[in-house]
């Protein structure tokens, strides 16, 4: 556990330099492992059937699925499912950060409207909430701005001012900054007392120490939930309909198949396209963990490139200099969970 | 302000000091000086309140009762007429650059290699320009022996490199007052020498220091003044060597006897 030594101490895989008395590699008959292969065999098997009886089935209706894939429609309606995941994230992240910090604030009344907050977002269903939304222009039919209970100065219709798409991004982003508000907490507590004392010690005010210090540390946890929280709310927006809101990939779909009487296409269309867009998500999710990975982790400066795998990047737990320097590569434990503990839908 | 070096005023001043955590006081009316350009260390059993007082000093910490000063200027409060008002956070942080703090866990920011460590608060708060603050920080690297690291991450440094670099850190702001928290105590005692060895530098270039440290052979050779606390309250101080040579009290003969 010793913080020293970390130049020295020699890694596994290189044996003495000098080794003249070097033992003789291991060469065994290697374990086999029957019930491995079996199983495999099994399962491709399985799979393969599957892919050739949905080749041929009917009701698949593969012509339709061809015919729509790329259809115009459905292309604007993936531009659309992407801008509602887009803005709503946007604004969830910025209110989830105002969130969090309002959480760990050492006045009680902003700490309990925040908690009173997420108690309410994360304690009823999306589906729900988006409902209510719809219903926003019926319960506030016109917006005033002025004084309470005088003459307001202005007054508009709130069907005019907001349309159904920025109702579905409001829905979407309320709802899903309660998440982003737990999982950035979760960031912010993660990072060592001694990081902000170091950087107030300097003379750093609160915000540089919050964007500076704690806030990049933070993102090494904060990223990977964020990123699945990025491609649950891309499937979430298929639940704008509620609103109802239907431009979007799902609601399209849907449109075109109850017209052409055949919804099964239309299905799998909108789910080859939400699988591209969780895929790409995916890959990019990869990057950016690795470069909020910076200066932690496994990689030495003589290996470094090498070992900045997907593990090292969830490692959270070393987040004091002390400890990291302890560690020859010592991965640390998965900190990935997801700190809401959230079910969705 | 006055030319404070050549006047006589103390580095650090402390009238009657005290500090609570709820019911359990932890300074009891502390009272000690440090002239400029001397080294104080302070010795004392866990819990006798040693951290505490450190961060008092640059109001880490709230001070409850009795007057702290740093160059004759209240810590963390302004009087005026007969009333004390608490600093803004701006006005703390301001009395906070000139006081350079070393952390026994070294506290660098992991996600900056130590060349930016040392440049971050002198660009963001001193509004350094970035070549200046680059060529100050290679300056300071030499100075501890670390001249080659510049562009290594605190996890690739040693336990003494990374405390080196910690101690450049808090130089770079060119504080006129060091406080050093046990700054060997996470060392492998291999490396504790290389850290006391800067220090030793640190204190003949004529730095105001306040040490609190186990190391009773560094305190015999550079402190004007030991002081021994114990229970939140200063037992014993003075001359080092008449201090760990022929201590007065029992409490501070149980202790040395303990760490001699
Ligand atoms: N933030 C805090 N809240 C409550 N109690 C505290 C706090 N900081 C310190 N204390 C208490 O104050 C007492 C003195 O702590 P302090 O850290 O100053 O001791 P120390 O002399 O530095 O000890 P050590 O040698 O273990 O570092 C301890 O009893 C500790 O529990
Ligand atoms: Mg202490």
């Amino acid at each position: 556990m010793a913080a020293s030594g970390s130049n020295r101490s020699a890694t596994p895989a290189v044996v003495s330099p000098n080794g003249a008395d070097q033992a003789e590699a291991i060469k065994a008959i290697r374990l086999r492992h029957p019930w491995r292969n079996i199983v495999a065999v099994v399962l491709v098997a399985m799979l393969a059937l599957f892919v050739l009886d949905a080749a041929q089935r009917e009701a698949y209706g593969w012509e339709n699925f061809a015919k729509y894939i790329f259809d115009q429609r459905i292309s604007q309606a993936a531009g659309y499912t992407l801008l509602l995941t887009v803005y709503s994230m946007v604004i969830a992240i910025i209110l989830g950060v105002t969130l969090a910090v309002m959480r760990l604030s050492e006045n009680p009344v902003v700490k309990g409207i925040a908690w009173l907050y997420l108690w309410v977002f994360r304690g009823t269903p999306v589906y729900v909430q988006l409902v209510f939304w719809g219903l926003f222009a019926t319960i506030y039919s016109t917006i005033d701005i002025g004084i309470p209970f005088t003459e307001p100065w202005l007054s508009f219709e709130t069907n005019d001012l907001i349309s159904v798409f920025w109702l579905a991004v409001i829905g979407l982003a309320l709802n899903e900054s309660a998440y982003m508000a737990e999982i950035v907490r979760a960031g912010i507590l993660s990072v060592d007392k001694g990081q902000d004392e170091a950087a107030t010690a300097l003379g750093m005010s609160w915000m540089q120490t919050m964007t500076r210090v704690v806030i990049p540390q933070a993102m090494r946890i904060i990223i990977p939930p964020t990123g699945n929280e990025v491609i649950s709310m891309l499937k979430t927006t298929s639940l704008v309909t509620a609103i109802p809101f239907s431009l979007e990939l799902y609601g399209r779909s849907r449109d075109i198949s109850v017209v052409i009487f055949d919804p099964i296409p239309l299905l799998l269309v909108a789910s080859a396209w939400y699988l591209l867009f969780t895929s790409i998500l995916m890959v990019g999710q990869y990057f950016l963990e690795k470069r909020f990975s910076r200066g932690v982790g496994q990689a030495r400066p003589d290996k470094a490139g090498t070992e900045t795998g997907a593990i090292t990047l969830k490692t959270g737990v070393i987040s004091t200099p002390g400890a990291a320097s302890a560690a020859d590569g010592d991965a640390g434990s998965d900190a990935s969970t997801d700190p809401s503990g959230k079910e969705h839908q | 302000m006055m030319n404070a070096a050549t006047s006589g005023v103390p580095m650090v001043h402390a009238d009657r000091v005290s500090k609570s955590f709820g019911s359990n006081e932890v300074l009891k009316s502390i009272s000690l000086s440090v002239p400029q350009g001397e080294v104080m260390c302070l010795v004392g059993p866990s819990g006798s309140g040693k951290s505490t007082f450190l961060r008092c000093i640059n109001h880490l910490e709230r001070v409850d009762a009795g007057r702290l000063s740093v160059e004759g200027v209240l810590v963390g409060y302004e009087e005026r007429g007969d009333k004390l008002y608490e600093l803004k956070p701006r006005e703390a942080a301001r009395q906070r650059r000139d006081i350079g703090m070393v952390f026994q866990r070294f506290n660098l920011f992991p996600h900056m290699t130590a060349l930016e460590n040392i440049i971050e608060a002198p660009i963001r708060v001193n509004k350094v320009k970035k070549e200046a603050a680059v060529a100050h920080a290679q300056e300071l690297l030499a100075r501890v022996g670390l001249a080659g690291k510049a562009d290594a991450y605190p996890a690739h440094l040693s336990g003494g490199q990374q405390q080196r670099v910690a101690i450049a850190r808090a130089l770079a702001m060119e504080p006129k007052l060091m406080l050093f928290d046990e700054p060997t105590s996470a060392l492998d005692p291999e490396l504790v020498g290389e850290v006391l060895d800067v220090m030793k530098g640190l204190a003949e270039s004529g730095m105001t220091m306040i040490v609190v440290t186990h190391e009773m052979g560094f305190a015999r050779e550079v402190a004007d003044q030991l002081v021994f606390m114990d229970g939140g309250v200063v037992v014993e101080s003075g001359d080092p060597d008449q201090v760990l040579g022929n201590p007065q009290h029992e409490r501070t003969k149980a202790f040395l006897s303990k760490v001699l």
